[in-house]
């Protein structure tokens, strides 16, 4: 057996650069800042490819057995109770070794991007260390043996990514963005510790390894119904997919991730695209069999109708958005609402086919869509504003950006031999073999997909040339690299016999396309395409008069679903202004004024009787010789 | 001399030599040789005790003395220190320290205010080292009572109304405690013999269940008063708003950290079965206390108003913990003190150098500080995270203790009530999110803020003597909680 | 002893002489009316005790050293209290008891 202890190393060079960046603050000088960010994560993917080579390479040749569950590393960081305690470990399994692929080279290409996108920008030392501690907390994420310890990271990915996105912290709307996303993903995140707390209860054990063993002590009871006709399990494991939703954006806690597009380009790439929101998805298949088995998946089909909803809106709401990365932001919603559908529905068959189908868009989407937020970041950074509506022909400026963003697009939608095609296929397939109705939405949203994305590359790309302060030029080798290289794999990765290395119960499994869903899939995603074609291609009135036709529904869908508006009311009306405002009103005047109350009685009290000691010795002496005359009279006639 | 009483001793003599100098510079410089030392010891018994332990001492109590001083009432002093003692003065001469620096320009009486400010903490080292009520007692009342001077003369806003308040609310605190405690001492022979203030003997006796029922109550509400239990917890805000920066770290940091350790000490240790059979009322209102805390600072406008709405909600989780009955919540509890401790000292330390910056407190006067002072702002985000419970820094790791050990206890009623009381880390999430976007983030709101002083070396020494336990207790909790845990067999198993 | 004059009589004086006083004291405004009010309180105790310790106990002295004490006493209190007096009046230019009642709530 392979000796894996240096997995360690993996998630602790990036602490190292954020340990060193974040205490030499602001003295450092940014070429260095940048240096050491960039080289501790070359040194991270080095490692990790090195792990998931000799990983999956251990395995040999024979195929009809399970990939082993390694746990090289564990400790006792704090221990709660005897049998209740909280470890730090590392767990090596196919799941976590690709995640740890896919999270090191996003995150190194997004390090070598910044460095040119990033040039000159106050705080240069600060934005690097902010994204090795990302990078950090991610892949202790990643490598987490327990669930109290992918808890810690959880939290810790929260606040980097809080901090990422306030990164311009003079800009109030980043503010406001950052503060929306960690208080939301935080709402979520309750749900998760409470789901976390009832589960380690029942089950005595915070460790993955137990918690998904058949023999383990969740899944070799019965739980018994007790509330809503499900069984307690059902309930904790609906709460971790709170968090879980929370993190991935899945509606209705999905609203933080658009405004969130308010942090740098490359942040969005990293974060906002590729690793951190799918969080959620690495999740539950992480708690894959206990989602599968308790209560006969009653928590999957939750998940699954979560995950298609989502998609639905996502793409719907993609459609209108003005602004790139918002829309892209959007997609980003509506590829994980697919993740999660796939996991959903892979419930009852043996091979759980649509659990393999998720994570392998997961894995493809991780690359194409950072493709699409740093082609995006290329154009902002050309043409310094966000908007499409000032955007149009650049192909001939940016011919690097064009190329590379025309293969994300296609593979987003789903085109042959892009890579997207592959995953969205499998995904597309799971779902039929399981619920008709989220086979549709899954469908429906695929050509949706092809059109919005077609919609963003024809209005950047063709379309009117526009008035340009400045002749848009594309960034240095630093920023062409990342793109030319995450193309590069979005060409490839379709091709890679995903369900060889990656299933739900670790044995290698082959899959083949079936090429009549396909061939149907490929031609509705020709469809959009096709329309978004028409309608964009050249500038035409067309599309705003389609909008002015719609009216309401437009409005409805440009306002997302009023969905933010309906948080904004509850959490600024009722919660701060109602009950916050209630609560201190209530405690100045209600409990406090009690205290005082009590104050001003003993007061009040005090001056009605104080006159009795008026001054004068004449009077005391009266009263005195009354109280003695008073106690003559008492004993006299008591004796 | 043995170390305890050493403890008690060398605040004693820098208070002497602080009657002899003259003058700011000569006064802060005594002020801080005496709390060095007094950090150093902390720290050396911290060394001891864990060495002690390890050499197989498994006694409950350790550098136990004994000294009778009152024979008619059979007074002792009596000290010794277990693990949660241990932890708590080593976090008292982490605050004191850094509240020597954090006053380094006291100008107003500046000697008397040292003196006050060691005075306090004289009598909480002495609470902390005390194995006899009566002793207990008095430094308790040695400890609150400088409280009134600190507050009423050096203190800003309405100033004798919060510390007249204070002292009065913590007064008829003290009023429930010591018949309390006089019930503990009449019941402590009852086969006749000599009555004993003593804990470690009152605890060996089963005191007769309507006995426990009567001051159990009384108890652990005159501790609760100062450990901030709704609804007793008025006088916080106001006292934390009017006292002078160094005062409000000690009273948050420490000061309230003495409700807690006594509702355990004493109200739980010694009254177990009454605080098994009513803790659910206790539970009630410390969950109330948690939940409200939270929300009460929502709405506040005056940074240390939220502040201390939010050590309401904190503390509120000490005494939550407390009557959990279990190991794990007992644990999470003194982590609890200790991180909070840190935390809201080191919050009020911020606060208190912005005001003397900007001459106000007001979030919605400043705005876009960052800019202009990285430093202050910057471990304001840091403590705001630590507060709101951010892995890696000392809030998450007591927090989750407190939880998951709660959530242990076998009564559904409790694990709802702690289901209740973790919503509250949303809500902390939110108001500490505000005051710090208000405050540190955006544009620059008044220009005439445009170039504050930066952060003096005195600031950042006091800064960093309390960032630094934060962040080593968030990263390597580990021997902590064991030193914690190991004194708590004694305690558990009376439940 | 005292020929013909029977206990009931001396304190009957005494007690009229004590009521006397208490009149005087409580209804006097000089100060000094007062201090003499005061005295006479205190002469009729004195007399009180001589004559009981004469009548009921002539075995014993007490009686008689009370009385002498309260002569004493009363000798040092007249003392002090016109020292007082006498600085009042400096102070206020009044020997009226109603206008020194600085000493209240």
């Amino acid at each position: 057996m392979t000796n894996f202890d240096y997995a360690l190393w993996i998630p602790l060079l990036p602490f190292l650069s954020f340990l060193i960046l974040g205490l030499s603050a602001n003295k450092i000088k940014a070429r260095a800042a940048g240096l050491t960010g960039v080289l501790s994560l070359v040194l991270a993917t080095a490692l990790s490819l090195l792990l998931a080579w000799s990983y999956f390479g251990a395995h040999g040749g024979g195929h009809e057995q399970a990939y082993a569950a390694l746990q090289p590393l564990k400790w006792v960081w704090l221990r709660f109770t005897d049998t209740l305690p909280f470890e730090m470990g590392i767990l090596l399994d196919p799941l976590s070794v690709m995640m740890l692929v896919v999270v090191t080279l996003v995150s190194l290409m997004v390090h070598i991007y910044s460095l040119g996108y990033m040039k000159g920008e106050r705080g240069f030392a600060r934005y690097y260390a902010f994204l090795s501690l990302f990078t950090f907390a991610m892949l202790g994420l990643v490598l987490a043996n327990n669930i109290f310890q992918t808890y810690f990271f959880w939290e810790l990915v929260g606040v980097s990514s809080f901090l990422l996105i306030g990164f311009y912290y003079d800009r109030p709307s980043a503010v406001a963005a950052a503060k929306k996303a960690f208080i939301v993903t935080r709402f979520a995140d309750l749900g998760f510790l409470i789901g976390i707390l009832i589960l380690s209860y029942y089950a005595g054990t915070f460790d993955f390894a137990q918690l998904n063993a058949p023999d383990g002590p969740v899944l070799s009871k019965d739980w018994a119904p007790v509330f809503g006709g499900h069984s307690l399990m059902f309930w904790a494991l609906l709460l971790i997919f709170m968090g879980a939703a929370g993190k991935s954006a899945m509606f209705p806690l999905h609203i933080w991730l658009p405004d969130a597009m308010e942090g740098p380009t490359p942040v969005s790439a990293l974060i906002h695209a590729a690793t951190m929101v799918v969080a959620g998805v690495y999740l539950v298949a992480r708690l894959f069999p206990v989602y599968e088995l308790v209560d006969y998946g009653a928590a999957l089909q939750v998940v699954a109708w979560v995950g298609a909803i989502s998609a639905l809106l996502a793409a719907i709401m993609a459609m209108v958005q003005m602004d790139i990365k918002r829309v892209l932001a959007y997609s980003t919603m509506s590829q994980i609402g697919y993740m999660m559908l796939a996991l959903g529905v892979s419930d009852g068959g043996a091979d759980a086919l649509g659990y393999t189908a998720s994570l392998f868009h997961l894995f493809t989407h991780a690359f194409f869509k950072s493709l699409l937020f740093l082609g995006a970041g290329m154009i902002i950074h050309a043409l310094h504003t966000n908007d499409l509506r000032e955007m149009g022909n650049l192909r001939k400026h940016l011919p690097w950006t064009h190329w590379t963003f025309l293969i994300a697009c296609l593979a987003i939608s789903g085109i042959p031999p892009f890579s997207g095609f592959f995953s969205k296929d499998e995904i597309l397939a799971a779902a039929r073999e399981n619920h008709f109705w989220i086979f549709a939405i899954g469908y429906f949203v695929a050509g949706l997909t092809a059109f919005y994305m077609f919609r963003l590359y024809f209005t950047i790309f063709w379309g009117r040339e526009r008035q340009y302060s400045h002749k848009p030029h594309e960034g240095g080798w630093n920023m062409k690299l990342p793109l030319a290289f995450l193309a590069l794999i979005t060409l490839v990765a379709g091709f890679i016999p995903f369900g060889e290395f990656v299933s739900a119960d670790g044995l290698p499994h082959h899959s083949a396309l079936d090429w009549k869903l396909a061939g149907s899939s490929i031609g509705i995603a020709l469809i959009g395409i096709l329309a978004a074609m028409y309608l964009y291609s050249e500038y035409k009135q067309l599309p705003s008069q389609i909008a002015r036709s719609l009216g309401p529904l437009y409005r409805l869908v440009e306002r997302k679903f009023y969905i933010d508006d309906i948080y904004a009311f509850v959490a600024k009306r009722i919660m701060i202004d109602t009950i916050g405002a209630g609560v201190a009103w209530f405690d100045r005047h209600i409990v406090d004024g009690t205290m005082n109350l009590i104050g001003r009685t003993t007061l009040r009290l005090s001056s009605a009787i104080k006159g009795v000691q008026s001054g004068q010795v004449q009077h005391y002496a009266l009263a005195f010789l009354g109280g003695a005359l008073a106690l003559a009279v008492f004993f006299f006639f008591r004796s | 001399m043995d170390i305890l009483t050493s403890l008690v001793v060398v605040p004693v003599l820098t208070v002497l030599a602080l009657f002899f100098v003259k003058g700011l510079r000569q006064a802060r410089a005594w002020a801080a040789i005496g709390t060095g030392i007094e950090l150093l010891l902390a720290i050396w018994l911290t060394v001891w005790y864990l060495q002690l332990r390890g050499a197989g001492h498994t006694e409950e109590m350790l550098f136990m003395r004994d000294v009778l001083w009152f024979k008619s009432l059979n007074i002792h002093y009596a000290i010794g220190v277990d693990g949660i003692s241990v932890a708590l003065i080593l976090l008292t001469a982490i605050v004191l320290f850094a509240g020597v620096f954090i006053s380094w320009h006291m100008q107003e009486l500046s000697k008397e205010f040292f003196i006050s400010l060691i005075v306090l903490g004289t009598g909480v080292f002495g609470f902390f080292i005390s194995l006899d009520l009566f002793t207990m007692f008095l430094f308790y009342e040695l400890a609150v009572i400088p409280m009134y001077l600190l507050i009423g003369i050096w203190g800003t806003g309405p100033r004798e109304y919060a510390a007249m308040k204070l002292t009065l609310m913590l007064m008829a605190g003290s009023a429930f405690l010591l018949v309390g405690i006089l019930g503990l001492y009449f019941n402590s022979a009852p086969g006749g013999g000599q009555l004993t203030f003593n804990i470690l003997e009152i605890a060996r006796l089963d005191l007769p269940m309507n006995m426990q029922r009567f001051l159990f109550p009384l108890i652990f509400m005159g501790f609760g008063v100062l450990g901030a239990l709704f609804p007793f917890h008025t006088w916080s805000p106001d006292g934390h708003a009017s006292a002078p920066t160094a005062v409000s770290m000690l009273h948050a940091g420490v000061l309230m950290k003495l409700g807690g350790y006594g509702a355990f000490r004493v109200a739980m240790y010694l009254l177990p079965a009454a605080a098994a059979e009513m803790s659910w009322i206790f539970i009630i209102l410390t969950a109330i206390s948690v939940l409200y805390g939270a929300f009460g600072a929502l709405r506040q406008t005056d940074l240390k108003y939220i502040n201390a709405y939010s050590s309401v909600s904190h503390c509120g989780l000490v005494l939550f913990a407390v009557l959990m009955l279990n190991k794990t919540s007992f644990d999470g509890a003194v982590l609890q003190m200790l991180s909070h401790g840190l935390m809201t000292a080191l919050f009020f330390a911020l606060i208190g150098m912005l005001y003397e910056r900007m001459h106000t407190r007001d979030i919605y006067k400043m705005g876009g500080l960052m800019k202009v002072l990285p430093v202050i702002s910057s471990v304001y985000v840091i403590a705001g995270l630590a507060s709101l419970g951010l892995p890696g820094l000392s809030g998450f790791v007591a927090e989750m203790t407190i939880f998951v050990g709660a959530f242990q206890h076998e009564d559904l009623f409790y694990r709802i009530a702690v289901i209740g009381s973790v919503s509250a880390i949303v809500v902390t999430a939110v108001y500490i999110l505000r005051a710090v976007g208000i405050m540190l983030m955006g544009p620059l709101k008044n220009p005439a803020f445009a170039d504050l002083p930066k952060a003096a070396w005195q600031e950042r020494l006091g800064i960093l003597l309390l960032l630094v336990p934060i962040a080593g207790m968030g990263l390597f909790p580990g021997w902590l909680s064991e030193m914690i845990m190991n004194s708590l067999d004694h305690i558990v198993a009376k439940f | 002893m005292i020929e013909g004059v029977s206990i009931q009589e001396i304190m009957a004086v005494s007690v009229i002489l004590f009521f006397i006083g208490v009149y005087g004291f409580l209804t006097r405004r000089n100060l000094i009316s007062i201090l003499i009010s005061l005295d006479l309180l205190l002469n009729a105790v004195a007399l009180n005790m001589a004559a009981i310790n004469r009548y009921l106990h002539p075995d014993n002295f007490q009686g008689h050293f009370f009385a002498v004490f309260i002569i004493a006493v009363a000798a040092a209190e007249v003392a002090v209290a016109i020292a007082i007096i006498v600085d009042l009046y400096r102070l206020i230019h009044s020997v009226d008891v109603e206008e020194v009642d600085k000493l209240k709530y």
